[in-house]
């Protein structure tokens, strides 16, 4: 008995979910990198927005 | 490339579960469960940090809480969303049914899911970002508090739901099986923390780019002001003149 069309469904749904979010994540995260000052894109160099 | 090994691993009538087995056979379907099992377990492990974030809010009261917290309760409702999709899929074949509302787990899952999608919509909700960040995080703690409820509901009401008990705290799967389900554990394991961090990279840019676009336009306006009483004075001299 095979369940393709199932696991093609269960497999797919969740690969292509999560390479669409990552996808979008980078992308809004290159944006929003070309908007901040060199010394505030990286929260480990510096205190970062609103002091910490 | 390991979600694809983790595919192809294990023989078609392969069962993870005596019952279930020798009941219905779960045949291929049970390749859905080394997605959906891993899914389930990095949603608790998500959730779970965003609910140690949020004390870190409650208590340290700093950006760096406010965004893991923010970026763990993204990702793992992005996961439990998914838990449901490929469950209801998986039900589908084995229990002949899509979603069953009777069934305990299913409930608290869902019930899971939507407090955080409750969450995440108190997030984008616009006021004082400190006292946002306080309430987003009281609803997080109390959230998930669900938690034990979705793990242990099968223990507890296990006349109400049709999902089988604990199958890996007995250790009634093995050999490939196991480690099949172990390499989705890692798979999965791997693909969240990366979602996680890209996740945190992308609300600490956004407080950036906020706080970066309040200073700009606070210097532009001084500029201005500035420009004005300079105009203003030469003005008044040249009057006097």
């Amino acid at each position: 008995m095979t369940h393709v069309g199932y696991l093609v469904a269960g497999w797919g749904i969740t690969l292509g979910t999560l390479g669409v979010y990552a996808f979008r994540l980078v992308r809004r995260g290159r944006n929003l990198s070309a908007r901040v000052p060199d010394a505030h894109r990286r929260w480990l160099e510096d205190q970062g927005p609103n002091g910490a | 490339m390991l979600g694809v090994l983790a595919f192809v691993l294990t023989d078609a009538d392969v069962r993870i579960h005596p019952t279930t087995g020798e009941e219905f056979g779960q045949f291929d379907a049970v390749r859905l469960l080394y997605v959906h099992v891993p899914l389930a377990v990095m949603t608790y492990v998500a959730f779970g940090l965003c609910a140690v974030a949020s004390l870190g809010v409650l208590i340290r009261r700093t950006p760096w809480w406010d965004v893991t917290a923010h970026a763990a309760a993204e990702v793992g409702t992005v996961f439990c969303g998914l838990v449901l999709i490929t469950g209801s899929i998986w039900g589908r074949p084995v229990w002949n049914t899509w979603w069953e509302w009777g069934d305990v787990r299913l409930m608290t899952t869902l019930v899971l899911f939507l407090m955080f999608a409750g969450y995440l919509a108190l997030r984008r909700t616009t006021g004082d970002p400190r006292s946002m960040s306080r309430r987003a995080a009281v609803v997080a703690l109390v959230a998930v508090l669900d938690i034990p409820l979705v793990n242990r509901s099968v223990e507890w009401w296990e006349n109400r739901t049709l999902h089988q008990q604990s199958t890996l705290n007995d250790l009634k799967i093995e050999d490939l099986t196991l480690f099949t389900l172990m390499l989705g554990f890692l798979m999965m394991g791997m693909v969240l923390a990366w979602l996680l961090l890209h996740r945190f990279r992308v609300g600490w840019l956004e407080r950036a780019a906020l706080d970066h676009s309040v200073a700009a336009a606070i210097v532009e306006r001084r500029a201005e002001t500035s420009e004005a009483e300079v105009r203003r004075s030469v003005g008044e001299t040249e009057d006097r003149s």
